[in-house]
């Protein structure tokens, strides 16, 4: 049997607007660049939704209602669906009624598509719980497979995540990984029991996410017979073709002229063709399937790069000063229990941040540059590091009394061991406690 | 008909070209030398004035490097010596040098030029500036007659009608190189209709024009009404080799943690410095702890004195003059940031070199190495709160500073005179097909 397991990954950062030196102690809304430029998160979020959300969703409600046997699965971020809520109601909507066929699973992820894992477990498991907790919400839904940021994953991830109950996670299948074996089959991470690895068959997904368009591709044009015929070729080699993408893909990535969009509309009938393909959710493919091995990722991988690995967010000194920077205010930030100041410091540790800041590939002018809303990665930390800069201020001036207390903070930040047992201490009451500020006139915040 | 058959090939099959040139390479390979350029020049380093002189000793080494022979004219005054040039290109024959008395320098104005020529109370040298020129243009006329070369090229406007009249007298076909226009030099503010005049004369008479950029091109496209398809871009470059065992000083300076941000050219309205001392501004009303170096020479010296110390921040704003050589590659290597703030910069070598010595920079958008660097902070020369931001940003962040630099310092290392060269000799020999002589005497 192959079966054929869609995850689309949807998200969008709150981008940090020009934020300058000037601003600092004077403007706290970080986030509401309101000109032309590509770091206006509310036009992004109509023109991708116009480009992609709307009528991508229009083509997989079409074909769940034409084709019973047809699923997938979508990791929303929880800033994402924030701003869904903000801009684009009708948006949402329509995903909504793509989760009530019961044949679209919600997969869990970090609220705020942060890197928080690497940095601190606490902030890790809140910020899961937080995405619980919108998920369902917004869908009714609770999941039960798991997936980290741009599919950051290690064995030590594994071990928190089946600790958290979950039945599932997804990660890349990297050559380097994999060496010889192949990604379609779910597998054992390593010292675990229970939880299962479900492995992204980057060829496949590729072939799509990245090629689909690429006239210099031996296998240009891709066509739905084509593809539905490698897709039958797993038959024999392997029980699961795991195609991992960018949601974005449909219309943004790959623009509705390239034939996307008809693409997907004739992909699934055409796999159903062979008798021995269907679709499985990542859940249904768990309970079908049993895994084969153990895989032992001891280094972090991810889906980012040819590298994929971490080098994306954090391989030059500006990401690496950026990312220490945000995760040395964790327990200053929370101990304000001001929901508005967690808020942004969250908002401030979503990935993309870093990713901006990436100068690995940006004078060949590749994708870091083409998915960079700032002119060069030095603006996008200037305006980041200006804005962490007044967010600290707020912190440091909330409780302006307690000053001997705040000095302890500083000490136990030097200390990483004492943070975490305070941290961990705060968890659960951080935001039902004391006062919260409000948070300007919006009322879809939580 | 061969020359409507080479003047075809030229316009549309440049591989062909190289083909025939190659050929005709071979042919001549008992010269060892590929061709003769008659190049009007102006003196190298480290007697020069500015970048025009430091561009036209890295050109001319990487062509000689390419085996091209070059007839070097430059003006000189009386009495200075010209030992350094030949000795630096001592070991090769490929370079002849001419001087012809004269007191041109790069940069110089009217007025300046007055002031020169006074000093020297002798009587062989031109009344006016435009004087001088003329007289310098019948000099060269002299060398162009005596001498065999395949094409003249004449650097910047000065040396312009002595390039007219030396293609006047060998029938050869000249290229005019543009460094900088009449526009650039004044900041659009009282272009000199005369030096204009002489600009686009050379640049109508010439056969092809090089510019040091495409912001050079656009602007003699827009302002002069030449064809864009008659100007190659031909970027600056820069070597390393000229750049090594830089000296540690400034040591002083830095002791408190205190910041450098330096600024080095002419203080002149075309490089900006009273945005550099309103940026310093805002930029120490956010952190005192920054010193604003300012090192050059220029007619609007006194008044960015007088700008700091109204502006209150006399103290935090150094000028330490005229620096050269070995000092100014100091000042480079002390400074946090190298910052450019050109209102109109044809190319701007001083980041380069602020970048090989040790410096991250900023540069004016309103730069042609702006098009050569990626790894540079960008600005706006008019948006003090921008570069005031930038600044800040390099000098409360190692993280910023060490990753701009790190990647600068790579990317230079492209920009070098080797690729310039290689263009002017593809471009020479694009202009010698297209409009020399038969292609049978084409190479001397």
């Amino acid at each position: 049997m192959a079966s054929v397991c869609f995850y689309f990954q949807v998200h969008q950062p709150f981008r940090v607007k020009d934020y300058r030196v000037f601003d600092i102690g004077n403007d706290s809304e970080y986030f509401n660049d309101d000109s032309d430029r590509s770091i206006n998160n509310k036009k992004i979020l109509h023109k991708v939704a116009g480009k992609c959300y709307l009528p991508a969703n229009a083509v997989l409600l079409e074909l769940l209602n034409k084709h019973p046997e047809f699923k997938v699965s979508f990791s929303f971020s929880g800033v994402f669906l924030e701003q869904l809520e903000m801009f684009s109601p009708e948006t949402l909507e329509s995903f909504q009624k793509l989760v009530a066929t019961g044949r679209v699973e919600v997969l869990e992820e970090t609220y705020y598509h942060s890197l928080s894992f690497l940095y601190s477990p606490e902030e890790f498991r809140r910020q899961v719980a937080l995405h619980r907790a919108k998920v369902q919400k917004l869908f009714g839904v609770t999941p039960t497979v798991f997936r980290n940021t741009e599919l950051i994953y290690n064995n030590a991830l594994a071990h928190e995540v089946e600790k958290m109950g979950y039945k599932g996670i997804l990660a890349e299948g990297a050559d380097h990984v994999l060496g010889w074996r192949s990604p379609n089959f779910l597998y054992r991470p390593q010292g675990t029991s229970k939880i299962k690895l479900l492995l992204k068959n980057y060829r496949l997904s590729d072939d799509i996410a990245f090629r689909f368009s690429s006239r210099d591709w031996a296998e240009f044009p891709l066509t739905a017979p084509k593809f539905a015929d490698w897709v039958s070729q797993v038959n024999g080699g392997g029980n699961l073709v795991n195609l991992f993408m960018d949601y974005e893909t449909f219309g943004e990535h790959q623009w509705e002229d390239t034939g996307i969009f008809n693409f997907l509309r004739h992909l699934p009938e055409e796999i159903l063709r062979n008798p021995d393909n269907n679709f499985v959710t990542p859940s249904e493919a768990i309970a079908l399937y049993e895994p084969v091995a153990e895989l032992d990722v001891h280094h972090f991988m991810s889906w980012a790069d040819v590298e994929r690995d971490l080098s994306a967010w954090l391989s030059n000194p500006m990401q690496h000063d950026a990312i220490r920077s945000i995760y040395e205010l964790e327990e200053q930030a929370l101990k304000t229990e001001d929901a508005r100041i967690i808020d942004d410091w969250r908002r401030l540790q979503t990935s993309d941040h870093f990713y901006y800041m990436c100068t690995k590939w940006f004078s060949d002018g590749d994708v870091h540059k083409y998915f960079n809303p700032y002119n060069t990665p030095y603006e996008a930390f200037i305006a980041y590091m200006n804005a962490l800069q007044d967010l600290k201020l707020r912190i440091l001036s909330h409780k302006p009394k307690e000053k001997n207390k705040i000095s302890t903070t500083r000490k136990s930040a030097i200390h990483g061991k004492s943070i975490s047992k305070i941290a961990q201490k705060k968890t659960g009451h951080v935001l039902k406690k004391k006062k919260l500020v409000p948070r300007g006139k919006s009322t879809v915040r939580k | 008909m061969t020359h409507v058959a080479v003047f075809f090939v030229s316009k549309f099959l440049s591989t062909q070209i190289f083909a025939l040139f190659h050929l005709t390479a071979w042919y001549n390979k008992s010269k060892l030398y590929i061709m003769r350029v008659l190049m009007f020049g102006w003196e190298f380093p480290p007697h020069n004035s500015g970048g025009l002189g430091t561009a036209c000793f890295g050109l001319t080494r990487a062509l000689a490097a390419k085996r091209i022979e070059i007839i070097f004219v430059l003006p000189k005054k009386v009495g200075v010596a010209s030992s350094f040039m030949k000795m630096v290109f001592a070991d090769t024959k490929r370079i002849k040098f001419h001087t012809i008395e004269s007191t041109l320098k790069p940069y110089v104005t009217s007025e300046g030029y007055l002031r020169e020529r006074d000093k020297t109370q002798t009587e062989i040298y031109g009344g006016t500036l435009l004087q001088e020129v003329h007289r310098y243009a019948l000099r060269a006329r002299e060398i162009a007659k005596k001498e065999k070369f395949d094409v003249i090229h004449a650097h910047d406007w000065l040396s312009f009608l002595a390039g007219i009249e030396a293609k006047r007298v060998s029938g050869k076909p000249l290229i005019v190189h543009m460094h900088a226009t009449e526009f650039d030099r004044t900041g659009g503010q009282g272009v000199n209709q005369e030096v204009y005049q002489i600009e686009r004369d050379g640049m109508n008479f010439a056969d092809g024009i090089i510019a040091v950029s495409n912001f050079t091109k656009q602007k003699i496209v827009e302002h002069y009404g030449i064809s864009p398809d008659k100007v190659q871009v031909v970027h600056n470059g820069i070597d390393e080799c000229d750049y090594e065992d830089i000296p540690e000083r400034f040591i002083e300076l830095k002791h408190s943690g205190q910041k450098i941000v330096l600024f080095a050219g002419r203080i002149t309205i075309q490089k900006g410095p009273e945005y550099f001392v309103r940026a310093a501004k805002r930029v120490l009303d956010v952190n005192p702890n920054v010193l604003f170096l300012v090192a050059g020479s220029g007619d609007m010296e006194r008044q960015m004195m007088l700008e700091a110390t109204y502006l209150g921040i006399g103290d935090h704003v150094l000028f330490v003059g005229f620096l050269r050589g070995q000092d100014l590659h100091a000042a480079y290597r002390a400074a946090d940031l190298f910052v450019m703030p050109s209102v109109s910069e044809p190319f701007g070598l001083t980041p380069l070199e602020a970048i090989i010595a040790g410096a991250p920079v900023l540069v004016s958008k309103q730069s042609g190495v702006s098009e050569v660097l990626v790894h540079a902070l960008k600005t706006d020369f008019w948006d003090v709160e921008d570069m005031a931001n930038k600044i800040l940003g390099v000098v409360s962040h190692k993280s910023l500073k060490d990753t701009l630099w790190g990647n600068s310092r790579k990317e230079v290392r492209q920009v070098n005179w080797d690729v310039a060269g290689q263009k002017c000799i593809d471009y020479y020999t694009k202009v010698i097909c297209s409009c020399g002589p038969a292609p049978e005497s084409r190479f001397i």
